[in-house]
């Protein structure tokens, strides 16, 4: 038997900037480890795969999370504020994000993209009283920092927030949690989906948004590292709360329709093929003046060649990252992402495929080890969002 | 009958020119969740090291390797409907495939129960 490769596992072999640290652990480590985690190496850290022991395994850990709530470290994300006047006309013109209706308390996906349109980076923005906060993906945080390094204005300061671990807590059941022990500016119940406000749990003060990436009502908790393991082990004290690893998160956030960068977008992407387009602005669409929109415009107006669907694999073998789809006899695209759904009982994927072929309900085939599954173009999510958008409870 | 381990964690029910092949508890304990099992065809030859099998589990799909050389002439079709089989009963009801054994000499560098029990523990 080979180990197969982890679906999850980033390849850090490229070479990267030298401010990124040899060593690098985060901050529940230990923690993890006493829990019976199976570290794997991830974005250049040790992090849990899955746990060990009752409860522990990947489907076990999938469903507690669609079925109660489900901790996750994040930490190995990375937590940059921009800071400084003109702070936000220069993110503007690396970001197709309109910053202008980004008030405080409120949180925005966005993109960093490089000159031709393709995709550096997927992140959150969120604005803080000072300082614009984002949060981007572990694997290319140093590239990213690179990036806007070089083209933030000497004005504008980048901090990159290392003493700070991210934790999300996920789960239909997670509301109730955090409600039992934050107290805030405003209660946690008006913080409904994609807002973040300043919380504080057993006396450790908190940034929380409620966002995630799993498909359901959660939050992601920044604060500081030195707190992390206190925070985890109240919240997992809990008896809705159980630890989760890095193999559930990807088969949720599948299930989800959630891309993963380094898998579903890269810089070989673009934000219009990707069905991202909600992260170009509006206002800023058509005006431009962001980095790529030169090379996306033309893309606009056409349409995009090839498109991000998903997948439902027909029988119970998965299709994985870079089987070819394809239409009769010729290739029409690539699965970026694909497994098995524990929810649904069957193997879903993404992938981009020429966009005559994209239309919901298309019949396609997808090679695997030289045999032709039957699939169909299937609408994501897969699995219904259960985001907490104010609605009555 | 004699059981015999590999290194890649699967085990051999050796009785007389036939074979039974599976896979290890502690290869189903490192692959989690098997969701689909690709099995040979009958009659299929395979080669000692050489692919004999996939197993799918959630994360990733892996290789199962043939302990020995030999002609397949069954496959367990239990897995087809329950691939978890190999989960809850790895070293029994989960078997993959069974064979006629080519060559009797490739036994001798496998292992036996108790040096494989001092093999995982090494792992």
């Amino acid at each position: 038997m080979s180990d197969g490769n982890y679906s999850v596992t980033d390849d850090l072999s490229d070479t990267h900037p030298d401010d990124m640290p040899e060593q690098q652990v985060l901050p529940l480590d230990a923690w993890h480890r006493a829990r019976g985690g199976r570290m794997v190496e991830f974005a250049g850290y040790q992090m849990p795969i899955q746990y060990t022991g009752e409860g522990g395994g990947i489907v076990a850990e999938h469903e507690w999370t669609r079925n109660h709530a489900g901790l996750f470290d994040v930490s190995h994300m990375g937590q940059l504020l921009v800071s400084g006047e003109g702070a936000d006309a220069a993110l503007e013109a690396l970001l197709p994000i309109d910053l202008s209706t980004l008030k405080l308390g409120m949180q925005r996906y966005s993109l960093l993209l490089d000159e031709n349109g393709g995709v550096l980076d997927d992140l959150m923005v969120s604005r803080w009283p000072r300082d614009v906060f984002l949060v981007v993906n572990g694997a290319t945080k140093w590239d990213d920092i690179a990036h806007l390094r070089e083209h933030l204005p000497d004005d504008v300061t980048l901090n990159h927030l290392q003493d700070r671990a991210l934790l999300a807590l996920q789960g239909p059941e997670a509301f109730a949690v955090l409600d039992r022990h934050a107290t805030g500016e405003y209660p946690l119940s008006a913080l409904t989906f994609m807002k973040f406000g300043l919380f504080t749990v057993a006396g450790v003060e908190m940034a929380v948004s409620r966002s995630g990436y799993t498909g359901e009502d959660g939050f992601e908790i920044s604060l500081p590292a030195e707190d992390a393991e206190k925070i985890a082990t109240l919240l997992c004290g809990e008896p809705e709360v159980k630890p989760i690893g890095l193999g559930a998160r990807d088969s949720l956030r599948l299930e989800a329709g959630l891309p993963l960068y380094g898998h579903d977008l890269d810089t070989g992407t673009n934000p219009v093929s990707a069905g991202l387009m909600f992260a170009l602005n509006k206002s800023r669409r058509e005006a431009g003046g962001w980095m790529g929109h030169e090379a996306i415009a033309p893309v606009l107006a056409s349409g995009p060649a090839t498109k991000r669907v998903g997948l439902i694999v027909e029988g119970r073998l998965p299709a994985r990252e870079g089987a070819p789809v394809f239409a009769g006899e010729s290739q029409i695209g690539h699965v970026t992402s694909g497994g098995f759904s524990p929810t649904l009982g069957y193997p879903i994927a993404m992938a981009y495929i020429d966009a005559g072929h994209a239309a919901d309900g298309t019949r396609v085939q997808i090679e695997v080890r030289s045999k032709r599954l039957d699939a169909r173009v299937a609408p994501m999510p897969f699995v219904p969002h259960r985001y907490y958008r104010g609605e009555p409870r | 009958m004699s059981r015999y381990f590999t290194e890649e964690h699967e085990w051999i029910d050796v009785e007389g020119d036939t074979a039974t092949v599976g896979i290890t508890d502690y290869a189903q304990e490192q692959l989690g969740d098997i969701v689909f099992v690709e099995l040979p065809d009958v009659g299929t030859i395979v080669e000692q090291g050489g692919d004999a099998a996939v197993v799918e589990s959630v994360k990733a799909a892996s290789d199962v390797y043939a302990p020995i050389s030999g002609e397949v002439t069954e496959a367990n079709s239990a897995l087809e409907d329950d691939p978890a089989l190999v989960n809850t009963s790895p070293e029994e009801d989960g078997w993959f495939f069974k064979l006629t054994i080519s060559d009797k000499s490739e036994l001798e560098g496998l292992m036996d129960e108790k040096t494989y029990v001092v093999f995982v523990e090494g792992l």
